[in-house]
């Protein structure tokens, strides 16, 4: 037999107060894709970051065909063919897509960049990916969705022989993870070995050949093609049985809370969008990637103010000029974009979980130290933060550690519209039902939640009503006994008769 | 915290070697010069702390310096205005500087380097201008008023030694600012957006508040700073009065630990630093026999402190991460 192409032995790594790496091992073939899966925190992406070489474990053994490798830098890395794709987006969105992609291994003529020949290759390896944008365009005026594209072709023209992916589809739509798992395939069947990072199960069921599951820094056990079912990885992940699929229970909603009338924000000033969330009603908003759904949490939330149109909240009319108005009003918005706009990494958790309620919870302008040190603990525990202390950086957190203490710093605030981009971003299976059952309560008690969100299974599951957008429109709205999967694709990908809104005319 | 200890242990070296080395440095004279210069440097070195918290930077400290030390004598003797009025025009003066640097900064989205370096060159200009490039000055006049930089409070129990009256202003800014910076929720809000300004706007934070919030301190502490300035000397020179000063505050605030990329500092280390600073130049006048080195010197202390305190930090995660490998294996 063959030896496995790369071999990972009884590997440890600490960090101050965290042992991210109890010995773990790791067996990947040729020609296959294996999926690491396990709770945040369980040390998924600190082992894929050993193996690319950006940190170096503390024991353990690396083989590649079989021979012991030394990996001290991401050079040695991509010198074995060894490509990672981060967990959180590493581009400098200063420069152009292609610069980004070639970055470090530009090709020159007569010392100089060879530009055309950049666009000529980037465009490939774009077009690889499903991006239609044109190489030269800058990284900052893509989506985040575009981004992580762009990321993953850059991985491709690396010609790597195994490819680590840390959650490529966190951010991606249900048709751009398509075209990704196209990619996959393709790059299996030529010989390539991926390895795949996901906290969406059904994913992670459709790609692998062989599954590996963390908990706890600690190998928890692996699973082979035909035992790859969704009740099986949970088990190992989590210790325990939880159901697939989160059943919301509708309960009368009351009177309308949030109400949007003829909503234009800069990006689609030519599609208003009308509607209305109740008091304790869950609404769902679904699209595509770049069909406007952030645009619109961001007019509500007065990040970037609507051009026109008219907010009502509770019956009094709102102008949210920036999000402290909104804040004011009574909303609470967790951002899309966690890294820039949910958490400041270099402070503690304790600091990010008070920051949007501090002025709540001031004394005459003085900080509430006591309500700060109780609320943070409170969050901690009733989100399971990981973390060794309140202390401790958001930045050495996990990355769904970190989107749990942007949740917990929302919710401190105690809203009466609660907005959620992409709540459930890279969040494991346990903490995601937490969510979901944060949410069901919140609703419960009367708060109007309105959250976007890609991932199909959650629209289905969590919503009362669902708007969906495309391009900027609201194409259709449909109620909890008319949701269904087509039903939600279908107006998202719009084949619906033109424009039924008079356009006004164009700048 | 160690922060505060490393520069402070460096602080008690350098004295202790400028005192081996001169015999002048810990006469009376000397010394009792050094902690007043300290305490007017170190209300500068505070107003630009708030600044480079915000991850901003004031150029046109030494400037406002300038302007603010020429224009209350000039405003006194030449224009005949009565001390209040004069004090009050100055201070409104040094606000409104701060007010125009934040407005341009924070609506504008001017580079702050940029708005400073101009204020840098448009409030000296404006010195010289006025006074037509005379030195102004006091005289023997206004004795009463130059006590608040000249007098001396008597400390018991000391021996004689007493504390320069800008201590006073000194303590009194320091305890404010340590308490806005540490206790109220703006000084967190300061801290917040230094890091990470897009995560504070979502926050609900008026980012562009605080910030002109941050440059009007930096410019009003410039201001006191002039005034207390020009009544310690008696008479200001427009070409080079305050010269460099920025500098000195820059320095003295990176020197005790606030980070050029915001979000970080401490009040306490702020007056370390511009000690420090004092000390340094001190060393220099009297070691060495030529001035002209005095820079160089200072550049090579600032870059050694800045290096070896990476270097600790360093060694400090490496040193935590084996403990905590020791501590569960
Ligand atoms: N640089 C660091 N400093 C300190 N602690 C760290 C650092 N990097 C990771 N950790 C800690 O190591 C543990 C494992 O983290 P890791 O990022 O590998 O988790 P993960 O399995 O990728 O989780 P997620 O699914 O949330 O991305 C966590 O407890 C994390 O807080
Ligand atoms: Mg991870």
């Amino acid at each position: 037999m063959t030896p496995p192409l790369l071999q990972a032995l009884r590997l440890t790594k600490s960090f101050p107060g965290v042992r991210a790496l109890k010995g773990v091992s790791l067996t990947l073939h040729p020609g296959e894709v294996l999926s690491v899966i396990g709770e945040n925190g369980a040390g998924k992406s600190t082992l894929m970051k050993i193996l690319a070489g950006v940190q170096t474990p503390d024991s353990g053994e690396i083989r590649l065909d079989g021979q012991p490798i030394e990996l001290r830098s991401v050079h040695d890395a991509q010198k074995y063919g060894i490509a990672l794709i981060h967990q959180e987006l590493n581009l400098a969105d200063n420069l152009e897509v292609a610069a980004n992609i070639f970055l470090g291994r530009e090709h020159l003529r007569w010392g100089l960049i060879d530009t055309q020949r950049l666009y000529r290759e980037a465009e490939t390896f774009l077009t690889a990916v499903g991006l239609e944008v044109h190489p030269a365009t800058r990284v900052s005026e893509l989506s985040l969705g575009q981004q992580q594209l762009v990321e993953i072709a850059k991985a491709l023209s690396v010609q790597a022989r195994v490819l680590i992916m840390d959650e490529p589809t966190s951010s991606l739509s249900s048709s751009e993870a398509a075209t990704l798992f196209r990619v996959i395939r393709d790059l299996r069947s030529r010989g390539v070995s991926l390895v795949y990072i996901s906290h969406r199960l059904g994913e992670v069921k459709e790609l692998s050949d062989r599954v590996t599951v963390l908990r706890d820094g600690e190998n928890a056990g692996d699973l082979e093609r035909a035992e790859i079912h969704h009740a099986a990885m949970v088990r190992l992940m989590v210790g325990r049985d939880l159901s697939q699929f989160y059943a919301h229970e509708p309960h009368p909603p009351g009177a309308p809370v949030l109400q949007v009338r003829d909503l234009r924000t800069p990006a689609n000033p030519r599609h208003p969008v009308s509607f209305e969330v109740r008091a304790g009603e869950i609404v769902g908003m679904a699209g595509l990637i770049g069909a406007g759904r952030t645009e619109v949490l961001e007019a509500l939330f007065g990040v970037t103010p609507a051009v026109s149109g008219s907010i009502r909240l509770g019956g009094t009319d709102v102008r949210p000029e920036s999000p402290e108005d909104a804040i004011a009003a009574g909303m609470a918005l967790v951002p899309e974009d966690r890294k820039h706009q949910g958490v400041i990494l270099e402070m503690a958790v304790r600091t990010n979980l008070s920051l949007a309620s501090l002025r709540q919870d001031q004394q005459h302008g003085f900080l509430n130290r006591t309500r700060e040190a109780s609320l943070s603990e409170e969050m901690i525990r009733s989100l399971r933060i990981k973390t060794p202390s309140e202390n401790q950086p958001v930045q050495f957190l996990s990355g769904g550690n970190q989107q749990k203490v942007v949740l917990g710093k929302w919710l401190a605030l105690r809203p009466k519209v609660l907005l959620l981009d992409e709540p459930t971003r890279g969040i494991d299976v346990g903490a995601k039902h937490e969510i979901y059952r944060l949410m069901e309560e919140l609703s419960r008690a009367g708060v109007a939640i309105l959250f976007v969100s890609s991932e199909l299974e959650e629209i289905l599951g969590l919503s009362d009503r669902v708007l969906v957008l495309h391009e900027g429109r609201l194409t259709g709205e449909l109620a909890r006994a008319d949701l269904s999967e087509e039903a939600v694709l279908h107006l998202a990908t719009d084949t619906l008769p033109p424009d039924p809104v008079p356009a006004s005319p164009a700048p | 915290m160690k922060k505060i200890l490393g520069i402070t242990t460096l602080l008690f070296v350098v004295c202790v070697l400028t005192s081996l080395a001169s015999d002048s440095f810990l006469s009376a004279y000397n010394l009792e010069n050094l902690v007043r210069r300290t305490a007017l440097f170190g209300i500068i070195s505070i107003g630009v702390a708030f600044v480079i918290v915000t991850g901003g930077i004031d150029l046109s400290i030494g400037s406002v310096v300038c302007l603010v030390g020429c224009g209350l004598p000039w405003l006194l003797t030449t224009q005949g205005w009565s001390v209040p009025a004069a004090l009050l025009a100055v201070t409104a003066l040094s606000l409104s500087i701060g007010l125009f640097h934040g407005l341009l900064i924070t609506k504008l989205k001017l580079p702050p380097f940029v708005v400073t370096l101009c204020g840098l060159l448009l409030y000296r200009g404006i010195a010289r201008g006025f006074t037509r490039d005379q030195t102004v000055g006091f005289g023997s006049d206004f004795k009463g008023l130059r006590t608040l930089a000249t007098g001396e409070i008597p400390l018991p129990f000391l021996g004689g030694f007493s504390l320069p009256a800008p201590w006073i202003f000194l303590l009194v800014v320091a305890v404010l600012a340590a308490v806005f910076l540490n206790r109220t929720i703006y000084g967190r809000y300061l801290l917040a957006l230094g890091r990470n300004e897009e995560a504070a706007r979502y926050s609900g934070i008026n980012t562009d508040r605080m910030v002109i919030l941050a440059y009007v301190i930096s410019s009003g502490l410039a201001g006191l700073g002039g005034i207390l300035f020009v009544l310690d000397v008696n008479s200001a020179q427009p070409v080079d009065f305050g010269n460099f000063y920025e500098l000195y505050a820059i320095a003295a605030a990176v020197l005790g630990g606030c980070s050029l990329r915001g979000g970080e500092g401490t009040i306490v280390g702020v007056i370390v630093g511009a000690a420090l600073m004092q000390v340094l130049r001190n060393m220099i006048t009297l070691v060495t026999t030529h001035n002209n080195i005095e820079f160089a010197i200072i550049g090579a202390v600032i870059l050694a402190g800045v290096i070896a305190d990476e270097l600790v930090k360093r060694y400090a995660i490496r040193r935590r991460a084996a403990r905590a490998l020791a501590a569960e294996g």
